[in-house]
């Protein structure tokens, strides 16, 4: 419990996190910033679990375990897509989104 | 007495085909023919012990015994509907034994110098012992289905040999033909089967026969055309026997049958397989004669007019397998005369034993010819009267067999087919005199046509050959002499006590009406052949000139082969198969076309959602995230 600040604070500042992300996500052109933003949506998710775990079960620690699982997975996730990052540039010499519709039909 | 061994016959042919077939390419190929002449060599063995062991029998009231040799069951659908193998023996069954194991034991052993150095020669002897299976075991029949089955198996064997050379377009073309024209034919075969065991009950030859029997009494009243049931499925097996047996009018495929190798034309278009369809009628002759006179009239003309028919033709042809051929189709025609003119018992059954009788000593006969015109290819290297002439000198073995068989067939005194075709026209003259004249006719027109063979082959002027013609190896020879012993002396068997038509043996005597005119048309048909043809002349030409509209006619066959094609093309490929092709590319590749340029313009059209453009992914996917979420809250407050 941090004195004198409501939950409700919190999970504003995670919602704009969130958001920010999406709209990154949706917008932004170069895959850096778009991995970026997926590591903001993520942390979003983070502050979520360990506010809920500290301001609705102060006696367990199941959130913030699985925040640590979260931050993990995010810098497994953070060397797999800089890898494929890198590949699709010495490929393409463009980390731009739009060129990069070979996937396609 | 036990004649369970007899199911070895024909099994041993079928060992060796299977090994041989399966061996090919792997074995020498001496090796290969001798495995193939060995197994038939035991066959015959076996065969001619049954010979023996079957007419020494204990004959019970006077008849020779029907004996099921072995049987089994082999497609068991019901207990009255059940298809059976087995082997039946009677005294025509024994005969063909004799008959047809005799002829491809010699076909065999001339094959090993007749076609020595030919590729695929292990080839020809598994095919050669897949036919004598099949013959065999079609002979051996013990019901009408397992006879269809092995009469189809005849049919191929004969279509792979006959197409042995599959390299020339005209032995394919001469295979295709024989093929299709007999499986024609044996539709009716299968139409004769259904009606005639839908009648009866049953496909067993001995039910089926038995005078006495229930089945003799069925289906006798008037179905159709004022014919009854009996009447028209015996007319239809007909059918199929005559396709297979070359009856006018289908015919057509036995002298194309000529592209095959020489001892296969021997073997199978000339003693075995052609008179399988005598054999089928004689099986069931106790049916025709008592139950369906009509189609046994019928068999009579039939028999009559292919004779006549074909003896016209050979008496034009050039190619000397041809009018060999020919030759085969009048004298099969004779021993269909001989069963149509013939009735049930004693010695109304003349016509019956003549015509088994004739079917023995044509095979012997006919196969010493053709395997005499084989050597004489095999020193020629032609087909063509006209490359050849005064070979008597170079080939003495061939030239005298040659002509033991030419007086055979010929009908001359103490021969054997003197003693059968007079047997056939006794009968006949009893029975219809117009067919007898016919049949008198035709024999001095086999004196004349056989005669005109040999004269021109074997004296007429010398052409200017390659290189000096040779005599035949002995393994070529040996046959020819041994077939010309049996020419000679199996006409002295008496086989009016073996073969009859109700199984008890009866008298037979030479009738000086009918010999003796007989004899003289024979010998003035040699006459003709000995003024024309014995020396190099113009007279055959100014003779074929003389009658050059109708030996036009007759050259080219009677057109017949013009009329099938004429049938075939403008009628059946123009009105039936026309428009059925139209209905298959317009109605039913329509349909289906249409189905396929549905799904791909489906396609076309909902392709470009997959654009590549991993934002408008992420776009959808959470727009519809978003729905999801909003569906759900408003189900969440609206309860």
């Amino acid at each position: 419990m941090i004195e004198g600040i409501p939950l409700h604070l919190i999970l504003v500042v995670a919602t704009v996190m969130f958001f920010t992300g999406i709209y990154g996500f949706l917008t932004r052109r170069n895959l850096i910033t778009i991995l970026m933003s997926i590591e903001l949506i993520l942390n979003s998710v983070n502050i979520n679990f360990v506010a809920f775990n500290r301001y609705l079960y102060p006696q367990h620690l199941q959130g913030q375990f699985f925040s640590i699982f979260i931050i993990a997975i995010a810098a497994c996730e953070a060397a797999v897509a800089i890898a494929i990052i890198i590949n699709i540039y010495r490929r393409f010499t463009t980390i731009n989104v739009e060129d990069v519709s070979e996937m396609k039909y | 007495m036990n004649f369970t061994y007899t199911v070895l016959i024909p099994l041993i042919p079928l060992f060796t085909f299977l090994f041989l077939g399966l061996a090919s390419g792997r074995i020498k190929p001496q090796l290969g023919g001798l495995i193939g002449t060995t197994g038939l060599f035991i066959s015959w063995i076996l065969s001619l012990m049954t010979v023996f062991k079957y007419f020494s029998l204990e004959k019970v009231d006077g008849a020779y015994q029907q004996i099921i040799g072995y049987n089994m069951v082999w497609l068991n659908f019901s207990d009255k509907l059940h298809i059976d193998m087995g082997v039946f023996i009677d005294p025509i069954s024994v005969m063909m034994l004799f008959v047809v194991t005799t002829v491809s034991f010699l076909v065999h052993v001339y094959s090993l110098g007749y076609m020595k150095g030919e590729t695929g020669f292990v080839r020809f002897y598994s095919f050669l012992s897949l036919f004598s299976f099949s013959m065999l075991g079609l002979v051996l029949a013990t019901n009408i289905f397992q006879m269809y089955m092995f009469w189809e198996l005849v049919g191929v064997s004969s279509f792979l040999l006959i197409g042995f050379y599959y390299q020339k377009p005209s032995a394919v073309a001469a295979s295709k033909k024989a093929f299709i024209v007999t499986r024609f034919a044996d539709l009716g075969f299968l139409i004769g089967i259904l009606l005639l065991s839908f009648n009866t009950g049953t496909f067993d030859f001995l039910e089926l026969t038995n005078p006495q029997g229930a089945a003799m009494q069925t289906g006798s009243g008037a179905w159709l055309l004022g014919l009854s049931t009996m009447t028209w499925s015996l007319i239809f097996v007909f059918m199929g026997g005559a396709g297979k047996s070359a009856m006018f009018p289908l015919h057509i495929w036995l002298p194309d049958a000529m592209e095959g190798p020489t001892p296969v034309s021997a073997l199978i278009h000339a003693a075995t397989m052609v008179v399988a369809g005598v054999y089928l009628v004689a099986r069931l002759f106790p049916v025709y004669a008592l139950s369906a006179p009509v189609g046994l009239e019928i068999v009579a003309w039939v028999g009559a007019t292919s004779s006549l028919f074909a003896a016209i033709i050979a008496t034009t042809q050039f190619d000397i397998k041809r009018v060999l051929a020919y030759s085969t189709m009048s004298q099969i025609g004779y021993m269909m005369v001989g069963l149509g003119v013939s009735g049930y018992g004693g010695h109304d059954g003349l016509g019956y034993m003549a015509s088994m009788f004739h079917l023995t000593t044509h095979a012997m006969f006919k196969a010493l010819l053709f395997l005499g015109a084989g050597s004489i290819i095999h020193a020629v290297h032609s087909n063509v009267m006209n490359e050849m002439g005064g070979l008597r000198k170079y080939m003495p073995i061939t030239h005298i067999t040659f002509l033991i068989a030419c007086l055979t067939i010929a009908g001359i005194p103490g021969l054997s087919g003197f003693f059968s075709k007079d047997e056939i026209l006794a009968a006949a003259y009893h029975h219809n005199k117009a067919i007898f004249f016919i049949q008198m006719f035709v024999a001095g027109l086999t004196a004349f046509y056989m005669f005109r063979l040999y004269f021109r082959v074997f004296w007429n002027k010398e052409p200017h050959y390659h290189h000096t013609p040779h005599e035949s190896p002995l393994t070529m020879t040996i046959p020819l002499m041994m077939l010309a012993f049996a020419s000679i002396f199996i006409g002295y068997i008496p086989f009016s006590d073996y073969i009859s038509s109700d199984f008890k043996p009866f008298e037979t005597h030479i009738e000086g009406i009918i010999a003796i005119p007989s004899v003289l048309v024979g010998l003035i048909g040699i006459a003709i052949a000995w003024v024309m043809y014995k020396k190099d002349s113009d007279l055959p030409d100014r003779v074929s000139h003389g009658f050059r509209f109708f030996h036009r006619w007759a050259f080219n066959k009677f057109y017949i082969d013009e009329v099938y094609l004429f049938i075939t093309h403008k009628f059946v490929f123009n009105r039936i198969s026309t428009p059925i092709a139209w209905f298959d590319r317009h109605v039913i590749d329509a349909t289906m076309d249409g189905i396929g340029w549905i799904t791909v313009s489906t396609s076309r059209l909902i392709k470009p959602l997959q654009s590549g453009q991993l934002q408008k992914y992420g776009f959808v996917f959470l727009s519809g995230v978003i729905i999801m979420a909003l569906v759900l809250l408003y189900a969440a407050f609206a309860a």
